[in-house]
């Protein structure tokens, strides 16, 4: 039996099944209200959610039993008195010491809890980076939405901003550098690339067997790094597309990466649903369409709204598009089936 | 009680769903304040649960929040007089 955390624009959606059929709604919360992101930290079972309440502003929400009712944590905020107030949390995730959880959002920012996510605090070194002037906001906001923990370091982390490129600490956060070289930004001249920092990541992600290989796709590329996301390669060739949202990995096997390319144009793929898939690190790419829309599907899946579960041979995979269906795979890829279709417009997926 | 510079009333604020659940189960409290922005500042610090839900960290009030004195919509440099009743509400929204 597997559990999806569905975050939607219309409330979380707490889905249950087993793989190879469609799921079931088990439960709903923040019924009416955006979820951009819902989790379950895997050590305590603690389940977070991400909501942007129209009303009352950008909060993060936990609760340790969905029969309980949430509780909002504290401290998910800007520094008051500033001139900026906090948009949106993108992401939340376990960190590598007890208690500790990291939340990012839009304008930038990280949020670090160690007290499991009951209260949080703003990591002051992001905040105040000299370069933040230079961030640019992206359409989607200016946000960070990928945060990746280096296995057994708490010391260790990677981030993903758009558009403000890769960060890399070494010392918990407390000092922040660039890791962008190699990212081609074919959106901007020329003569601007070479030192460019307004970089548009759209995901990022860690392969855990091989903690200084990490995988992003880019606002046209695909990159993977070998040297802990200092240098990047772009292994986009092979691919349909270069333009796409997340990018998801196979946990025992550094060399595998799942991309869902999309047109350029209008972000939506191109008629058929096709899943990509390397297991040679971006030499090559493999479709993966069995069981997926292959006419008149023009679906877009957005950043948070396609993850894994498991591992190896038994990976599962599991994407939601914007039109509110959700496609699974029980068998890392080689063929899909129909989760869940009808829910509203789909932020984020994550098993739980 | 009177503050520097202007006068103060106590106004009646009348608490509903999750701000009433956010200020411990309160749902009419009194406020002593010369205008809507200080009613809600003080409010937060009354209540610290309430602390940036009205208002966000720039101290604006949120973008979709309604505030009424006495069933009219109110600004917030709009002024408080004694025993003036106060809700906060969200805007109407839809479609």
């Amino acid at each position: 039996m597997t559990e999806l955390l569905v975050g939607t624009r219309k409330g979380l959606f707490v889905l249950e099944g087993q793989p190879g059929s469609e799921f079931s709604i088990q439960s709903r919360a923040f019924v009416g209200e955006p979820v951009d992101y819902a989790t379950r930290d895997p050590r305590t079972g603690r389940l977070f959610a991400a909501v942007t309440s129209p009303f009352w502003g950008p909060r993060i929400w936990f609760t340790d039993d969905l029969a309980d009712e949430w509780q909002p944590a504290r401290g998910v905020a800007l520094p008051k008195g500033g001139e900026d107030a906090l948009k949106r949390v993108w992401v939340i995730v376990a960190g590598e010491a007890d208690g500790l959880v990291y939340a990012g959002g839009d304008p930038g920012v990280l949020f670090e809890s160690r007290d499991g996510g009951e209260t949080w605090e703003l990591n002051r070194a992001l905040w105040e980076h000299p370069t933040r002037p230079r961030w640019r906001r992206d359409s989607g906001g200016l946000s960070v939405h990928s945060i990746a923990p280096w296995p057994g370091d708490p010391q260790r982390l990677a981030l993903a901003i758009s558009a403000a490129g890769v960060w890399l600490t070494g010392d918990g956060g407390q000092t922040w550098a660039h890791g962008n070289e190699g990212i081609v930004a074919d959106y901007l001249p020329e003569e601007a690339r070479a030192t460019a920092i307004d970089l548009c990541v759209h995901h990022l992600e860690r392969a855990p067997a091989r903690p200084e290989r990490l995988y992003l796709q880019f606002h046209g590329g695909v990159y993977r790094s070998d040297d802990c996301g200092h240098t990047w390669t772009d292994i986009a060739a092979g691919l349909p597309h270069d333009f796409g949202f997340p990018v998801v990995l196979d946990p025992a096997d550094p060399d595998s990466a799942y991309v869902i390319p999309v047109t350029t144009a209008d972000r939506v793929t191109d008629g058929r649903v096709v899943v990509f898939e390397t297991r040679d690190a971006g030499a090559t790419w493999i479709p993966r369409d069995a069981g997926l829309p292959q006419g008149d599907a023009y679906l877009s899946v957005l950043r948070q709204s396609f993850a894994a579960a498991g591992e190896g041979a038994s990976l599962e995979l599991y994407f939601g598009a914007t039109s509110g269906e959700i496609f699974g795979s029980d068998d890392a890829g080689a063929s899909w089936f129909g989760v869940a279709q009808r829910l509203p417009a789909i932020a984020s997926v994550r098993p739980a | 009680m009177t503050k520097p510079g202007y006068d103060c009333a106590m106004a009646t604020v009348r608490l509903r769903g999750q701000l009433e659940k956010l200020a411990g189960g309160e749902s009419v409290v009194d406020v002593d304040a010369g205008t809507v922005t200080e009613l809600l500042q003080q409010l937060e610090q009354d209540h610290s649960g309430l602390e940036g839900w009205i208002l966000d960290e720039r101290g604006e009030l949120r973008r979709h929040i309604n505030v009424f004195v006495n069933g009219e919509p109110a600004e917030p440099d709009t002024v408080i007089d004694d025993k003036d009743k106060i809700e906060i509400l969200p805007a109407i929204s839809g479609g």
